[in-house]
């Protein structure tokens, strides 16, 4: 019950020996998930957390037979991080670095496309918090206990945001089927339409919560897939609504620089598309509530 | 980050793209000075500020006599420049460039911009020149000629050429136009930048085409490998506050609102000034101290913040993931006792050891209000700054 991620999936950490990589690292075993060695090079045949640690990703991929990557590597090098793991077949990357230059990740993007598409990597983020499935398995850094486990599938921008719903909808007794982070860079891995077809798709998902934010077409592009693909109910959230144009907020893509892009103009196409809006950041939860008991 | 048009035009003419000859200055005489370097009949004065919209608002001037460029540099120096684009507080002229006038035959529109559909370099242009983008949109949008650029070949000559076409280039200036843009699309690409505008490009009566305005924006994550993109920073032209912000590591953005926010995270950031708005305040400024929030970065914010002198409540909300509650009171603690804050407090703790936290803040006897949820906290917040404006106090003691 799930997408993307489970309790078997064999996950490596590239920059797992780092400080912050050995963090995470530790909170991800500690939470269940199947961490199976690391890659920093030049450290290969170390032990990092009782794995092994390998110099390369193919080499990782040989020795253990991983299938997702976490990404914590210093920005200057991150797009490098990815690339190597698109390479060496890894089939979902999560990349948690924020900082990353666009072009870096346009050239990213063009490098992945490289792959036939039976072959071709998932990649979330960069600058997310990653991918919860509770209860099961945990590659990115997000606080687990704060997610029970359930049916209802989160997708957004925002880190901090993301643990604000899942714990507004805790308090309400809602469970959640798997939590991804597509991170706030201008340049993204996965959109919000890419994670909305996994969860239409996924039979234990029976609603998804989809939190928005100013900035970049991608909530245009889910409003359309929502009408014309998805039967399961959505509600949204989007962030920024007293957002100034052409100001940057915090995220490297939170910033109107064209029509569609500002947070009421995103709420209109997301309404009018059939999607329950939260009227306030407070009330995602009940409004994931009201739109359960109307679907049920 | 922006700069001056004086600074991208440099940096093009690096590239191959032609400009006119021009010179800066830092005061009248210099300005008088660089004319007479340039010679000629006529000059125009630019007011070099990182806003656009500057003719309207007196930061061009056209000048017959080196008199007319003295008093056209006297009177912008040190002038506020408001403009459409600027906002309310406007731009303050310290740098003015002379330019030798040229004669035009016509103006276009040549643009670069990093297009978030495709995710690549767009290139977009019109032979309407001379107006903003959204103007040439507006009113001919049939003349408006778009291309991606795929990032792994680059800008190719025949797409260079066939842009060159559709603006409607003779053949003979053909292999000028296509030197200018493929100019400009490696400035682009070899600079990192996010925008590259040249608004007008012209051709002038001897058929030379030529940049008589530019502009670049460059992409802030990428400034670690552009050392000399850095030293073009004018912090003159910034909002004082996130200057103080930036040079402190803090994501801010300053607001015209009273009530301060000190948030983790971006998006809950945006969330909360959302919830001040809906609760009938105004967020003085978006900050986001990163998810961790350490006391140090804690600290830091509440010296950020007061030191904005329309601030009259400040709220802080933090949702503690990975971290603690405990341990974010603490840091909130220690940095109210070193630096006394003079306004209402307002804190929203959440996640991990949120009892632990609030008792804390309880313990501390420091003059804190408590909220539970984000609301509370934005009704707490706005009231607060209610109170304390004395027209509201003296209805509620007449009350």
């Amino acid at each position: 019950m799930s997408i993307l991620i489970d309790r078997n999936t064999p996950v490596i950490v590239q920059g797992m020996t780092g400080r912050i990589g050995t963090f995470h690292s530790r909170e991800m075993i500690e939470y269940g998930t199947n961490v199976v060695g690391g890659v920093v090079p030049g450290r290969g045949g170390e032990t990092a957390l009782g794995r092994p640690v390998f110099n390369t990703v193919k080499d990782a991929v040989a020795q253990t037979g991983a299938k997702a990557s976490l990404i914590i590597v210093p920005p200057p090098f991150a797009a490098d991080s990815i690339m190597e793991a698109a390479d060496a077949s890894i089939e979902l990357a999560v990349c948690i670095t924020d900082g990353i230059p666009a072009q870096d990740m346009m050239r990213v993007k063009r490098f992945m496309r490289c792959y036939r598409e039976d072959r071709r990597m998932r990649l979330l983020g960069p600058n997310c918090a990653g991918i919860i499935t509770p209860g099961k398995a945990l590659a990115g850094i997000m606080p687990g206990h704060i997610y029970l486990p359930g049916n209802v599938g989160i997708v957004g921008r925002s880190g901090t945001l993301g643990y604000e719903a899942a714990s507004q909808m805790m308090d309400l007794g809602i469970g959640v089927s798997t939590s991804v982070g597509i991170g706030g860079d201008p340049v993204n891995g996965s959109s919000f339409k890419d994670i909305l077809e996994l969860f239409e798709q996924d039979d234990d998902t029976t609603a998804v919560v989809m939190i928005g934010e100013i900035g970049g077409p991608q909530e245009a592009e889910a409003a359309n897939f929502i009408r014309d693909h998805m039967s399961k109910p959505v509600i949204a959230y989007v962030a920024g609504l007293s957002a100034p144009k052409g100001k940057r907020m915090g995220h490297a893509g939170a910033i109107i620089s064209a029509f569609g892009e500002s947070a009421p103009e995103k709420v209109e196409m997301l309404r009018k598309v059939g999607a329950s809006i939260a009227p306030t950041p407070a009330d995602i939860g009940t409004t994931v509530t009201q739109a359960l008991r109307k679907a049920a | 980050m922006d700069i001056h048009e004086y600074q991208a035009k440099e940096i093009l003419q690096g590239f191959g793209v032609k400009i006119p000859p021009g010179g800066l200055a830092y005061s009248p005489e210099q300005a008088t000075y660089r004319a007479h370097e340039i010679g000629g009949s006529k000059w125009v004065v630019k007011a070099q500020v990182h806003t656009g919209g500057r003719g309207k608002a007196g930061g061009v001037k056209v000048c017959d006599d080196e008199h007319g460029v003295f008093d056209a540099a006297n009177e912008m120096f040190g002038k506020k420049l408001v403009t459409q684009q600027s906002g309310p507080n406007g731009k303050v002229v310290y740098r003015v460039y002379v330019e030798g006038g040229i004669e035009i035959e016509r103006e276009l529109y040549l643009g670069f911009v990093l297009d978030r559909s495709s995710e690549r370099i767009m290139v977009v242009a019109s032979r309407f020149g001379g107006m903003e983008i959204e103007e040439i949109a507006e009113g001919e949008p049939g003349s408006i000629v778009r291309s991606v650029v795929d990032p792994a070949v680059g800008l190719t000559e025949f797409h260079a050429r066939e842009i060159a076409f559709n603006l409607g280039f003779s053949a003979s200036q053909i292999q000028q136009a296509v030197a200018t843009i493929q100019g400009c699309y490696r400035a682009f690409r070899d600079l990192d930048a996010t925008m590259v505008e040249i608004n007008p490009l012209v051709v002038t009566q001897d058929g030379l085409i030529m940049a008589l305005d530019a502009k670049m924006g460059f992409d802030d994550n990428a400034m670690f490998r552009r050392p000399e993109i850095s030293e073009l920073r004018d912090k003159s032209q910034e909002d004082p506050r996130e200057t103080r912000a930036a040079d402190r590591g803090l994501s801010y953005v300053g607001l015209e609102g009273n009530i301060g926010c000190i948030v983790n995270g971006a998006g809950l950031a945006m969330a909360t000034m959302d919830m001040i708005q809906l609760a009938g305040g105004e967020p003085a400024n978006f900050l986001d101290i990163g998810g961790g929030a350490s006391p140090e970065r804690v600290a830091k914010a509440f010296r950020l913040v007061r030191s904005d002198e329309k601030v009259e409540a400040i709220l802080v909300n933090i949702f503690a993931g990975i971290n603690r509650c405990d341990w974010v009171a603490e840091g909130v603690v220690l940095a109210l006792q070193a630096n006394p804050v003079d306004v209402p407090i307002i804190v929203r703790l959440a996640g991990t050891h949120v009892e632990e936290g609030r008792q804390i803040l309880v313990d501390s006897g420091l003059p804190v209000i408590m909220a539970s949820t984000l609301s509370d906290a934005a009704e707490k917040a706005v009231a607060s700054c209610r109170k304390s404006t004395p027209v509201t106090f003296q209805m509620e003691a007449a009350s």
